[in-house]
């Protein structure tokens, strides 16, 4: 039999059934961040590195210059005790990896970075990867996210006066008064003359776990085993825009570059979520591999561009803590990621020579 | 010639699970990527959901093929017919390509395709940022597309329960009313 064309119920209750469909609509959008303070989000925090300088199509949003690295880790017997991943196991690990100068702008000139960054990618034979970032500050900024953001804030130029507004970051050291140990170091922290002998750190803690299961909580940093050297201000004032990659390329000319990997683990009560307050240094320390680099590559075209160092791809065998830094930072470099690939898809990046 | 008068008990089960799984993976994709703190947990969500959703509705494609639905009430006007068959050919082209799209994106981005504990997912397209640069908007866009036409999909079914009446409702509910 067949139903009647005409409706049955009262046609009142449209009114209901809109009322959800507006619900589950509503409901989707708030999730979506698009009302209702959410606070501080990986888009925000991508913008505001993009108003820092001039539009850079198909680079990063922050630590846009950079050089492509090529070479391997080997693990110290000890490594395998500490953690199951199968790279402190493995005989040998080729590496893929990326350093860095801050800011934005991927030709900029080397004598201006103050801080450098260290990428790497491990592919191991289990079909495992492990990516990190690290710099050669020895610790965070800020304890958190919203901190950190609120100092890139306040460093932006002033449209009024093209400079920084002094209260904002006045007012940013109030309410986040971390950051004053932060930029005490950056004052008086000797700059490194070259990459080869530039410490860098892993600033945000992990959890290495053992075949037992068993956790420790460490902080990682590549010591490098060229001595150190303080570049001079008067010689940097002159150095050419690249010479920090024409000094690294010199260097590997002569034979590869090593990095002791050590592992610094945490005493019951240090904080383990918080990347702005660092470890005592009399905290135990186990070497547990050694990173060797023995080639460079422009990173235009080279393998390095188009990965995201996301520091929270990680192996069986290591697990993140809950630093709120740590996961802010894998959320800001997916959203600058997916920008300057769309912009590279779109055919809107910009060519030309990028170290 | 006979009609089945509702949905086989198979398909009742998948619609319902699948409604339940597809909607919370809008929202936890909605949630994750404008999330500082909560993202890689959500994502850790996702991606065993998103391959769950490709298999279930496999199952479910192939339950259809082989048990053909009720037909749509005779006196349903031309225009929501062909609304409701538009709506189901993008409800099942989108189950199928939001899952596949999302796996084909990671592994054009070159990220590893974890699941859960270790356990890898191969790529199925080469490292190519072009490619990650065109499809990883393109999956933010459908899941927009799945979205609104589940609220439709929704509004209808409500409309078909409480309106019209006329046991289209029932038929993926109940089971529908007996001869």
């Amino acid at each position: 039999m067949p139903a009647p064309s005409s409706p049955r119920g009262p046609l009142l209750l449209l009114l209901p059934i809109g009322l959800i469909v507006a619900l589950v609509a509503i409901l989707f959008a708030w999730v979506g961040g698009w009302f209702g303070g959410k606070g501080v989000t990986p888009q925000a925090m991508a913008d505001t590195a993009e108003a820092s300088g001039s539009p850079q199509p198909g680079f990063r949003r922050a630590h846009s210059k950079g050089i492509c690295i090529v070479g391997s880790f080997v693990p110290t017997p000890a490594a395998g005790q500490l953690s199951s991943a199968r790279v402190f196991s493995q005989a040998s690990t080729p590496v893929l990896g990326r350093f860095s100068n801050p800011g934005n702008d991927p030709h900029a000139p080397d004598n201006k970075a103050a801080v450098r960054g260290m990428a790497l990618q491990l592919k191991t034979d289990d079909g495992q990867e492990w990516r990190l970032a690290m710099n050669s500050f020895p610790f965070f900024a800020s304890s958190t996210p919203e901190g950190f953001q609120a100092l890139n804030v306040a460093r932006l130029p002033d449209p009024a006066t093209g400079k920084p507004d002094p209260e904002k970051m006045k007012a940013v050291l109030a309410r986040h008064p971390e950051i004053a140990n932060f930029m005490a170091w950056s004052k008086d922290a000797p700059t490194p003359d070259s990459l080869a002998n530039t410490r860098f750190n892993g600033v945000n803690a992990f959890r290495l776990v053992d075949a037992q299961g068993r956790e420790r909580v460490v902080r990682w940093s590549m010591r490098p085993h060229a001595p150190f050297v303080a570049a001079d201000p008067e010689r940097l004032k002159n150095a050419s825009r690249d010479f920090l990659a024409e000094d690294l390329d010199r260097r590997l000319a002569a034979g590869p570059l090593r990095w002791d990997m050590v592992m610094q683990f945490a005493a019951p009560g240090d904080p383990i979520e918080d990347p702005s307050r660092p470890w005592p240094d009399t905290r135990p320390e186990t070497r547990v591999g050694t990173l060797t680099l023995t080639r460079t590559e422009a990173q235009a075209g080279g393998p390095c561009f188009d990965l995201n160092f996301d520091p929270l791809i990680l192996p069986k065998g290591i697990v993140a803590t809950g630093d709120p830094v740590l996961h802010a930072r894998s959320a800001v470099y997916s959203e600058s990621f997916n920008r300057r690939e769309r912009e590279i898809s779109r055919g809107q990046a910009r060519t030309g020579s990028a170290q | 010639m006979s009609h089945p008068r509702h949905f086989n008990l198979l398909a009742r089960v998948l619609h319902w699970s699948m409604a339940v799984a597809i909607l919370a993976m809008l929202f936890v994709g909605a949630a994750m990527v404008v999330s500082l703190r909560y993202r890689e947990a959500l994502l850790d969500l996702h991606r065993p959901l998103g391959l769950a959703i490709l298999l279930l509705a496999i199952v479910r494609l192939a339950n259809r093929l082989r048990h053909p639905p009720p037909p749509l009430p005779a006196d349903l006007p031309r225009i929501q017919a062909m609304a409701a068959t538009a709506s189901h050919w993008l409800l099942y082209g989108l189950m199928f390509a939001m899952p596949l799209i999302g796996w084909a994106m990671l592994s054009a981005g070159a990220y590893p395709v974890e699941l859960f504990g270790g356990v890898h997912l191969p790529p199925i397209l080469p490292h190519s940022p072009v490619l990650y640069g065109f499809l990883r908007p393109l999956h933010g866009v459908l899941a927009y597309v799945l979205f609104i036409t589940i609220l439709v999909h929704l509004g209808a079914a409500l409309f078909h329960a409480w309106i019209r009446r006329d046991g289209v409702f029932e038929q993926m509910t109940t089971g529908g009313k007996p001869e």
